[in-house]
Order: structure tokens, then sequence, then C-alpha cells
């Protein structure tokens, strides 16, 4: 993991002090309103229905047991209890009060954490594949780009009030798992004709009002020319971006309206002025690399024969590793998703005291780190196979070895009309009533893969436009309505889904996810044709029909 | 008017000038279409400065920087960063080593970046924090990318 050198600490430790009198500027009336806003944004505070809610940066969702207990004990000291964890890998916290933020700011600031650009019109977290570095299919580790892309942005002085907020992604393995073609940036690591790697750029991909998928501005860029080319990209959105309009302000919309051939052509050739000036050294990136070196694996892990005792003995065990772990790199090693999507609690929070017993297994099981998922799950990347079923019970007692990763019950869901002060309707609420439905795990595994994601309103913090099945929640006239699209995906197989049909009501939500469940089970070739592959292959028509035909 | 030209507070000699005002200051701002329209009686004015809104090609004037010793990026509003650009790249692409002065609606808070990629002076909309607003210009000391000065 990258530790912060003097003037890493240095940057956030005088953050803290800027940030501290910015807010007592504003207590004291001394900031307008307006542009104390923008200044409290770009430190992740958002005025919610309830309180602040501050958003805490999870760097590539990176994080240390050292951090994992920091976010604990403000949890404890500072909120309710809990946080919750985010699409971008970051972390909210839901109800501290605003005089206090600083001071929390400075407790993060102990563990190398910050707020920094987690909100506003900004360069915002960089993420990646909650995978990286130990997935089979890598071609390359992602996070030393990632972290050098992180010292690139960090108060970037020219690319600090850009039209609209910005965000890059960066995948190293052939299955995306960061949703590169959804966001501003994407680079994918791939390898060229002559064997050499380098990145795949997309650029305007985005979800939100105006869902688009990215495209390739640049099959091959060496690594070198990483920060120059972004740099040339962020120049010209910064300039030709539009601004009159914060709906059409995103890069998605300046790369739809002049089109992709003249933004492309604006950024090459701001790039040619600039390549030789910004050039990654080879030493830079081994710098950092070395920052990333694989932890000690004991060498004999798959000599253990327990693990394959206890998959044969103990069926309930089986399923959880069946569903809740993923392939290693390393032989005897798997990586593990703690799910964060138990029935009863709602998607992607946690509580201190398990953030505090998480941190401890880290400690004891995966070398000390912690990754937080896209989907809002956290991962321990690094378990050895004999330690798995301990693992699989110390997870299960905390409420977190639901065996559903990747399946219809774990659900992306943003806060909606319980917290967000943007929220039309409510989507925790709704998640539970389909968490109910589903009550039989039985039935959850037969479905398969489904990823079903629901947001309270048009912005689409839990990108439903990409969900296998998308919830929209919309406001008719004081009244909950849901719009539901199907076929959505953020992975290779990108695609914005299609409407189901006309909004369907707030009581009627639940009952047509099960007739869309029961369409697809009738119409599956087999039960290996996911829900996906059934709804490209048959369209939406039966779904609708058989949607409709009841109300 | 008041303004922090390389971090100390001194007196504005310079006056803007709108697109009808007859030329008579010795130190005289000018917008671009005056300048574009008058270029020839301008050019022998000593003390020139040219005003540039947000929305200026930078490009399309580069050549008659030598005419200048001043020009003023006016930010209409401060959440308008085109100002930022446009302030580098006078600096380190197109060679301006006269003074870089920002006006209008921008705020304290903005002036560690804008002195980093290049503004030399800052007119002032608040009269009464001058001496904090060129502490602000340091509220960082250490930075990840390269400055221009």
């Amino acid at each position: 993991m990258y530790q912060y050198n003097d003037k890493d600490q240095t940057l956030i430790d005088e953050r803290v002090i800027q940030f501290r009198d910015q807010t007592e500027r504003f207590l004291k009336g001394e900031i307008a309103e307006d542009k104390y806003r923008a200044l409290r944004l770009m430190n992740g505070v958002y005025i919610q229905t309830h309180a602040p809610l501050l958003r805490v940066a999870g760097p590539y969702g990176l994080l240390s047991s050292k951090q994992l207990r920091k976010l604990a004990s403000i949890a404890r000291d500072y909120d309710k209890g809990f946080c919750h964890f985010t699409t971008r890998q970051n972390i909210q916290f839901n109800w501290p009060a605003l005089e206090r933020v600083p001071d929390i700011l400075e407790e993060l600031a102990s563990v190398q954490m910050h707020a920094i650009q987690t909100s506003g019109n900004c360069l915002r977290n960089t993420t990646t594949d909650q995978l990286a570095g130990v997935a089979v299919d890598e071609l390359e580790d992602p996070r030393p780009y990632c972290e050098i892309i992180r010292q690139w942005t960090i108060f970037h002085p020219e690319f600090a009030y850009l039209p609209r907020k910005f965000k890059i992604a960066v995948s190293g393995s052939e299955q995306d798992r960061a949703a590169i073609r959804f966001h501003d940036i994407g680079l994918q690591l791939v390898k060229n004709d002559q064997g050499e790697t380098g990145f795949q750029v997309f650029v305007g991909g985005g979800l939100g009002r105006t869902p688009i998928i990215g495209q390739v501005i640049r099959p091959f860029l060496e690594k070198k020319h990483l920060l120059s080319y972004l740099e040339a990209i962020l120049r010209v959105y910064n300039l030709y971006g539009r601004r009159d309009n914060k709906y059409k302000a995103r890069i998605k919309i300046l790369v739809r309206e002049a089109g992709l051939a003249e933004v492309r052509q604006k950024v090459e050739a701001e790039w040619a002025l600039i390549q030789d000036k910004l050039e990654l050294s080879a030493e830079r990136i081994s710098d950092i690399q070395a920052q990333f070196t694989p932890p000690e694996y004991q060498a004999n892990a798959a000599q253990d024969t327990s693990h394959a005792e206890n998959i044969a003995t103990n069926t309930d065990f089986a399923t959880w590793i069946k569903h809740n772990t993923a392939e290693h790199k390393t032989d005897g090693y798997r990586a593990v998703y703690i799910s964060l999507k138990a029935p009863d609690s709602p998607p992607g929070d946690c509580t201190h005291t398990q953030l505090d017993a998480i941190a401890d297994m880290a400690d004891q099981y995966s070398f000390g780190m912690i990754r937080s998922t896209h989907r809002q799950n956290l991962v321990l990347a690094d378990v050895k196979q004999a330690d798995l079923f301990a693992v699989w019970q110390k997870l299960d007692t905390l409420k977190c070895a639901t065996p559903n990763i990747g399946k219809a019950t774990d659900m992306i869901c943003c806060p909606g009309l319980d917290y967000c002060g943007l929220a039309n309707a409510g989507s925790i609420g709704v998640a539970q009533e389909i968490n109910d439905m589903l009550d039989s795990i039985d039935y959850v595994h037969d479905l398969g893969d489904l990823k079903i994601n629901i947001s309270g309103c048009m912005n689409g913090c839990a990108h439903q436009s990409v969900g296998h099945i998308g919830i929209l929640g919309v406001d008719k006239k004081g009244v909950e309505w849901y719009q539901v699209t199907l076929g959505g995906s953020s992975e290779n197989d990108a695609a914005i889904g299609d409407r189901l049909g006309p909004a369907v009501s707030k009581e009627d939500i639940t009952p047509t996810i099960k007739i869309l469940l029961d369409v697809y089970i009738e119409q599956r070739l087999n039960e290996e044709e996911s829900f996906l592959a059934t709804v490209r292959r048959v369209g939406v028509a039966p779904f609708k029909e058989k949607t409709y035909a009841t109300h | 008017m008041q303004l922090i030209k390389d971090k100390q507070v001194i007196q504005d000699s310079w006056i803007y000038i709108l697109d009808e005002t007859p030329l008579d200051a010795d130190y005289i701002i000018v917008p671009l279409v005056r300048w574009q329209q008058e270029r020839d009686q301008l050019s022998k004015i000593k003390h020139l400065g040219l005003r540039l809104e947000a929305d200026v090609i930078l490009e399309d004037i580069v050549d008659d920087l030598s005419h200048f010793q001043l020009v003023e990026l006016f930010i209409p509003v401060f959440t308008d960063g085109r100002a930022f650009t446009h302030a580098r790249l006078l600096r380190s692409r197109y060679g301006f080593t006269g003074d870089i002065r920002v006006s209008g609606d921008f705020m304290r808070d903005q002036v560690f970046y804008l002195n980093r990629v290049g503004v030399s002076s800052f007119e002032l909309n608040d009269q009464d924090n001058a001496q904090q607003v060129i502490q602000s210009m340091d509220d960082f000391s250490v930075d990840s990318q390269e400055s221009v000065a």
C-alpha cells in the first residue's frame, strides 16, 4: 500500500487547517452561502435532509486495518455508529455536525486519509478493480497508476474549477469490474502489437440523467504519457465544456455535441504541445510500483487439505465459497467478498462493530488490508485457503456472509429519500421489500447473476441505468413512482437499460420485480442463460406484456 | 482601487477604458474588441493592458501579446475556471512576462491556485481583508504538480 511521504502528509494537514478556517468563517457569516457551498463540496460535505453528509476518500478502494478502525471510531464518536460505502469506493458518514467536520478531518489525517475532492466540480477519487493485484485475468496491477493519478489530481491548480465533476477509473483486467466505460475517462491496461503494455483510453462515459457509454479516444497510450494525455483532455474540457447548464456540463455532453473526432483532434493537438514536459520516467513508475508489491504469500498454502474437506462436508460453506470468493493469482489463496447486503440492513452500510471486527480479520488473515468495491461490498483479497472456514464463520457472526455477491439481493442502492436532499423517492425501502420477496436463498441462487440497481432520483447515484434491472424513483405530484429498465450493464458488454414501460406505483414495484423474475425463469433457455443474456435474446416485450397485463 | 501585486497591497494605477470612452490616462486597459478595432492607435500607448473575458480563444491574440504590459483575466463567476487555464498558458506556453491580473468574482480561497498558475496581481473585491488574501496564497506549503510563477 502506498505510504504517505512528508509532502503528502503536510498537504492534508494543511488542508485541515484551511477547511477549519473556511468553516469558522462561514459560521461567523464571513463567507456567503453559495461560496461556502462550493468550498465544502470540494471537501465532501453536503447538506442533507437530516444533517451534513461527509464523504471520505477511499483512494482506489484500498484501506488498511488502521484506517478501518479509524472509520469505526469516527462512526462511534461523530455519527450514529455506522458508515456507508459508495459506488466509487468512498466512505460516507450521514450524521456529523458541520462544526465538528474539521475535527473529523484531523482524525482522518492522522491515518493518511482525507475528504479532498470527494465532491464538487473537480477531479474526483480515482477508482479501480477491487481484485487489483490478485485477479487471475489481470495484465498488470492498475493501482500504481491510480496512485500516480491521485497525486496529480490532488489540488491541481488549473483544474480545481471545472464545468462539472470529473471521474477517472482504471482497470488492469480483461473483465471490467470498475465500470470504466461509464467514467469521464476510463483507462484499460492493454498490450499493443509490439507486446508493450499501455492504456486504451475511453472518454465521455457517464451515468446520471444522461447515461452515455464512453468511446475510445486513443487505442494505445504509452505509460510514460499517462499524465500528459490526461492533462490534455482536462485542458480541452476546462476550456470547451459547457458552463451554461449544469445538466449539460459533463465531458460526455461535449463529446456528444462536438463529436468524438473533433474532441480527439483538440486533445491530440494539445497533447503534442505538452507530452515531453509531463513525461513519467520509468523510475518514477517503478518507485510507485514498489509500494504495491505482493505480500509475502506462503509457498505451501495450496498443500492444505482442510479446505477441500470443509467444502465436501459443509454445504453452507461450499455455497459461500462458490458465491462470495474469487480466484486468486497465487495458488492456495482466494479473495473473499464481505457482503454488506444482509437482508435486513441498508445496502453498503457497515456498523462500527463490524468495521472493527473486519479490521481484526484483515490483520489476522489478509495482510492488514481491505478493499471496498464498486458494488458496495468489501474484500479481503489475500486469504489462504486453510483460513477460509474460520473467515466464513466469523463473517457469519457479523452478518457479512450472505452468499449473494453478484446476485439479486446484492443490490446497489443510493440513500434515497431517507437521507438525501435531492431524492424524489425512497430506495432503501424498495431494496428492503425486494429482499423480503427474495427470502429464499435457493431461489436467489437459481436466478443466477443478476444486478439490480435502485436510485431515488434522476441523478442516478446507484447506476440504475446500467443495472440488469434498473429502478429509478420519480416524483409524480408528490407521490413516489418507479421507472424500470432492463438489460443495462457496466461491464465489458456496456449497455444502457431499455425502459420496460410506464412507471409503476410504490405498491406495485416489488410485485413488478417478481413478475420480471418469473418471466426470466420461464423464458431462459436453461439454467446457464443469465437474466441479462435472456433479456438480450428475447427483448423487453415478453417482460412488458406480463407486467402491464396484470395492472 | 486597491490591488495585490506580488503579494503586496498597492494602489492601482491602471484604468479600464470601456469601448467608447476617450483614452486619457497613462495606464490603460482596453477590452479585446477595442484592441481589434483601434489597434494602430492603441499600439502607440506606452502602458497598455488588455482585458480578456472567460470565453476568449487565446490563440487569437497570442501574436499581439508583445503590445501589452498587462493582461487582465476577468472572472464572471467564481465557479468559472477557464481563467486558470488562460493564466497558465499565457505564462508557460506563450511566454507572457508582464503582469497577469485577475478581476471579477474570485474569492480568497482560490488565490492559492491562481498564484500557482501564474497570476501576479489580484484586483480586490473586498478592501478589508487584503492581508488575509495574501496569507491564503500560502495556504499550502507543498504541492504535487508543477507551478508556473
